[in-house]
């Protein structure tokens, strides 16, 4: 398809989800299928698009004929296909998993379909957007959906997701403040422009805009609010938050650091996020070591992870070598983070639909009865905590890379000691799914005993009155992201060619109007 | 697979084990037979291609298959002299092993997930031996860490757990370094091929920077020894004795230690190369690490009295005889040790097989619990008895061969000190493996034993399924020994190994 084809498709990314999400509205009946269908052409549009990107260059579109700086741009390049394409696959795989018939309690209420395709529109905008004002205007649409999303959970979720409300809104707002200065100072609104310009964006806009969006992608220590409200949402709103939503704010704020030239950066500024990035690795990693909720488990997790992203800052205001490693480091790892978080949270769902509660002491043995969001859980685990073949591990190594050629150690040892975090916090929760449910008491220490054992479990599992088996769609939704993420590090190699191809700090000024 | 070139035939030997894996995983528990068909079939099919490839690799014909896998790196596999080797042994005793699994768990729940991840560790090992540069082996080897947990975990009993925690936690810290030291040294030098004499572009570059090269060496072998269970990096191999029996003799003779010890062999002749690593002046300090673990295995395993836990430290302390031997200068020693990585796996894999009938059959699980054990059960006791005479280093049999070209090579150099080492060694292999053999033969059965009800007393001693690999992996012990000299022995093919490491 051709790039002149292809920008007449860029306005349907957001389009389908909205039409989508006023029919779900309207339409009681239909949400599913609906949500589905939006879903699959979502995925089948992106698909086209970054087949598109991949044989030409990225694809710039001016709504209604106005050129930059008046009208709106849209533009979709490499980088921005990979978080489209993660967001159309885990929203597709999540729509599947909540379109069973007994995902009731993980839709929390019907009202989900609305809220879902309205995050879906709001994500695909903040990808595509090339100005900054819309940028805020997309965002303002995910929180509103988002902290909807969160209350469906229930009265429980209510103090949750209010807390959200007011962090989401304090970001929000810190970012529209940073707009403000930006377009005072250099008077466009496109981000490459602003950049570029002979003043330059000031130092003040750059850090607030810096602070608002860490405030939004939950970075330590403004992560507080996540874990209540990623943990307290229904299980099909968890996997939206935690690989979705997060991502956004981050993908913003990458975007304003990466379009400026690396001498322009304000350094202790990109340091300063480094290294809370560096300790949200640790501290994130330590929490999710003591969680005795599993969902409590992958949202701490989402707080150590997002500490990863944040690692490219330092080394994005280093020379434009080990910007452009860390760069597509850090996009693999998102993805891959994304594929793998979603993976996770749904098969926690699906073991809390079996179980009734996600309270770790009331897994035990969870392996016999569901085996396999066990393995999701595994597979998933292994990718979070970047082992090779997964993609996850094609992202460390370029960031592994790119610390060593800025020559900063420190990034290099807290890489690796995070992802043995990783190990330990999601070992530990396989360890419990593992430990046969009767063993403190009957069991002696002696491997002997292994067979009588296990046939209790086994029978027990079989014959509770109060655990279902698991649904087969809520059981592989997860499974197929996680084999995904495990596959995708074959694909490793043309993706990192495919972001390197396309220029980070390219300016839309060449939009023919 | 994207950009993918080369040779089918490394990708058929992987999938010789990953096609039964995957299937194995959806099978029911019921569906023993499928299961065990899959799982033979695979194994035989690999022994036969492995078989046939050994006379083409010996010639020099090599088999390479590649695809990009990071940038700037390839996921490459190749089929040459040593790799085919390390699968030799691998494939023969996965084959005997996979016979003896299926017999030990026949009654056990959860085979499916059992033999899946069975396999896959198979795959893991292959790809490991396969690897053609270091990429490639640390995705394999951190495979081989996650495979294996299943399998050491699967009675799911705490301790079982326990101690597959322990090796989780070890494994992946060593898998860390690993990981540390190949970013490294890729970043320093590019991509790293293996090569008979070490990576040239790693020769050129250490020769600028010794103090780097040996400092990347170091954390290499320290990633790698906590898998060949160096001290002080050993302590998850006792604990990972929970595991079910047929999975205790694949960790010790094929898979994990050999593995490492694989591993440290790559590092040292075919990342390095023997004269770079001569040159850093890295060999002494190995040998040395070598000497103490070979020493404090063997201490203590003299005061083990769990059967399972002496052969553990029997282990530690034999792998590292592999390691000291490459450490020494000398082609004697390195074929020496090239001939015990072989030579342990089968000495090993019998005595494991062994202590799995006794426990099976009798509920022995302590050396104070064998007394007499030889009447009931001669067949195994014999069998046990062969391949204790053959850790201590009795002629013909294959301990014999190991330890004679390791001290040979060792006179060579002049290094005496390895001579007495070897000798004090053998002392102590005999000092905890005699009083076994005296209490199995000599003493009389004091009742101990306790036979499950579920497994009935048969005309044989134990069942034809456990009974048969053991005794075959006996029979390995003295033919190794007896058929030295022949073709395409062991030896011979470490002989040939060893001259092309030395660039004879």
């Amino acid at each position: 398809m051709s790039p002149s084809t292809a920008m007449w498709l860029l306005p349907w990314l957001v389009f389908v989800p909205l039409i989508g999400a006023g029919v779900a509205a309207s339409a009681p009946r239909l949400r599913r299928g609906v949500a589905l269908l939006a879903g699959s052409v979502n995925l089948g549009l992106i698909a086209l698009l970054t087949w598109t990107v991949a044989a030409h260059d990225p694809v710039d579109l001016a709504l209604s004929g106005w050129a930059p700086p008046v009208g709106i741009a849209l533009r979709l390049d490499a980088w921005a296909a990979a978080f489209l394409l993660m967001t159309a696959l885990v929203g597709l795989a999540v729509s599947w998993f909540a379109t069973g018939p007994q995902a009731a309690t993980a839709r929390g209420s019907e009202g989900f379909w609305t809220l879902w395709l309205l995050l879906l529109a709001g994500l695909n905008a903040v990808y595509l957007t090339a100005d900054l004002f819309n940028t805020y205007v997309a965002l303002e649409l995910i929180t509103v959906a988002a902290v909807g999303l969160v209350a469906l959970g229930g009265r429980a979720s209510w103090s949750a997701a209010l807390r959200y409300l007011f962090v989401a809104v304090l970001g929000s707002l810190l970012v529209l403040m940073a707009v403000a200065l930006a377009y005072a100072q250099t008077g466009t609104l496109q981000i490459s422009q602003a950049v570029q310009h002979d003043l330059g964006v000031p130092v003040a806009a750059t850090v607030l805009a810096s602070a608002g969006l860490a405030l939004k992608a939950a970075l330590v220590p403004l992560h507080g609010w996540l874990p209540p409200a990623h943990a307290g949402a229904p299980t099909a709103v968890s996997p939206l938050m935690s690989a979705l939503v997060v991502k956004a704010s981050f993908y913003v704020l990458w975007r304003w650091w990466s379009a400026a030239p690396p001498e322009s950066l304000p350094l202790p500024a990109g340091t300063a996020l480094g290294v809370l990035g560096g300790v949200a690795i640790l501290w994130g990693s330590w929490q999710a070591l003591r969680q005795d909720h599993l969902k409590r488990v992958i949202a701490y997790s989402t707080v150590a992870q997002v500490g990863y992203f944040f690692l490219v800052f330092p080394l994005l205001a280093s020379d434009a070598q080990s910007a452009r490693l860390a760069a597509s480091g850090v996009v693999i790892f998102a993805v891959a983070h994304g594929l793998a978080k979603a993976a996770m949270f749904l098969a926690a769902g699906a073991l809390m639909y079996q179980h009734g509660t996600d309270a770790l002491s009331a897994l035990r043995g969870a392996v016999g009865r569901a085996p396999v969001p066990t393995l999701t859980l595994a597979i998933a685990g292994v990718s979070l905590a970047g082992l090779p073949p997964t993609l996850a591990f094609a992202g460390k190594w370029q960031l592994l890379r790119a610390s060593l050629e800025v020559g900063h150690w420190w990034w290099f040892a807290v890489i690796l000691l995070g992802g043995l975090l990783t190990c330990g916090y999601v070992a530990r929760v396989l360890r419990i799914l593992f430990t046969a449910e009767h063993n403190e008491n009957t069991h002696s220490e002696n491997t002997s005993d292994e067979h009588t054992n296990d046939e209790h479990t086994n029978d027990d599992a079989d014959h509770h009155p109060t655990r279902p088996p698991v649904p087969r769609r809520m059981a592989w939704a997860g499974m197929c992201l996680a084999l995904l993420v495990l596959l995708g590090g074959f694909t490793a190699v043309p993706l990192i060619e495919l972001l390197d191809a396309s220029p980070l700090e390219q300016s839309v000024l060449e939009v023919s109007p | 697979m994207i950009g993918a070139s080369g040779s089918p035939i490394p990708l058929l030997i992987l999938a010789s084990s990953l096609v039964p894996a995957v299937v194995i995983f959806f099978l029911r528990d019921s569906q023993g037979i499928a299961r065990t068909t899959l799982n033979l079939g695979g194994a035989g099919i690999k022994v036969l291609l492995v078989a046939t490839l050994i006379p083409a690799a010996v010639a020099g014909d090599r088999f390479e298959w590649s695809a990009p896998f990071l940038p700037g790196l390839e996921l490459s596999l190749r089929v040459e002299p040593f790799a085919l080797y390390f699968l030799a042994l691998s494939a023969v005793l996965w084959l005997l092993t996979t016979i003896y699994a299926v017999g030990y768990l026949e009654t056990a729940p959860n085979r499916s997930r059992f033999f899946g991840f069975f396999s896959l560790c198979v795959v893991a090992t292959t790809g490991v031996a396969l690897s053609g540069n270091l990429i490639t082996f640390l995705v394999f080897y951190e495979l081989l860490t996650l495979t294996t947990y299943p399998l050491v975990a699967h009675s799911q009993s705490t301790a079982a757990m326990r101690g597959a925690r322990t090796y989780l936690i070890y494994t992946l810290t060593g898998g860390a370094l690993l990981l540390a030291g190949v970013v490294w040294l890729t970043h320093e030098v590019g991509t790293v091929e293996f090569a008979d004499r070490g990576s040239p572009a790693l020769a050129e570059w250490a020769a600028q920077n010794p103090l780097g090269a040996t400092v990347i060496f170091a954390i290499l072998l320290t990633g790698l020894g906590v898998k060949a269970a160096l001290v002080p990096l050993h302590g998850w191999l006792p604990r990972a004795m929970v595991a079910p029996a047929p999975v205790s003799a694949l960790l010790h003779a094929v898979a994990v230690v050999k593995a490492g010890a694989f591993g440290v062999i790559l590092l040292i002749d075919y990342v390095y190369g023997v004269e770079l690593a001569a040159d850093l002046g890295v060999l002494p300090w190995v040998a040395a690490i070598a000497a103490v673990t070979i020493l404090y295995g063997s201490v203590r395993a003299l005061s083990s009295d769990g059967l399972k836990q002496r052969l553990a430290y029997s282990t530690v302390s034999q792998v590292s005889y592999i390691v000291l031997g490459i450490s020494i200068l000398s082609v004697m020693s390195t074929t020496g040790a090239i001939a015990h990585m072989v030579n342990q796996g089968v000495m090993k894999i019998t005595m494991f097989f062994c202590a799995g009938i006794f426990m099976e059959v009798l509920r022995v699980e302590k050396v104070s619990q064998m007394d007499g054990i030889g009447r009931r059960m001669p067949l195994t006791s014999a069998a046990f008895t062969l391949a204790a005479l053959g850790m201590i280093g009795i002629p013909p049999l294959a301990g014999f061969l190991s330890k004679w070209y390791l001290m040979w090579g060792a006179a060579e150099v002049d290094d005496i000190w390895v001579i007495g080492l070897l000798v004090l060694s053998s002392l102590l292999n005999a000092a905890y493996f005699l009083p076994i053999i005296h209490r199995i033969w000599w003493r009389e059965p004091t009742g101990h034993w306790q036979v499950p009800p579920t497994r009935v007393r048969r005309r044989v001693e134990a069942q034809l399924s456990l009974l048969v690999p053991t005794l075959v992996a006996a029979g390995l012990i003295v033919l190794i020994g007896l058929l030295a000299g022949a073709p395409y022995s062991p030896l011979n093919l470490a002989r040939e190994i060893t001259e092309r490491i030395y660039g004879l």
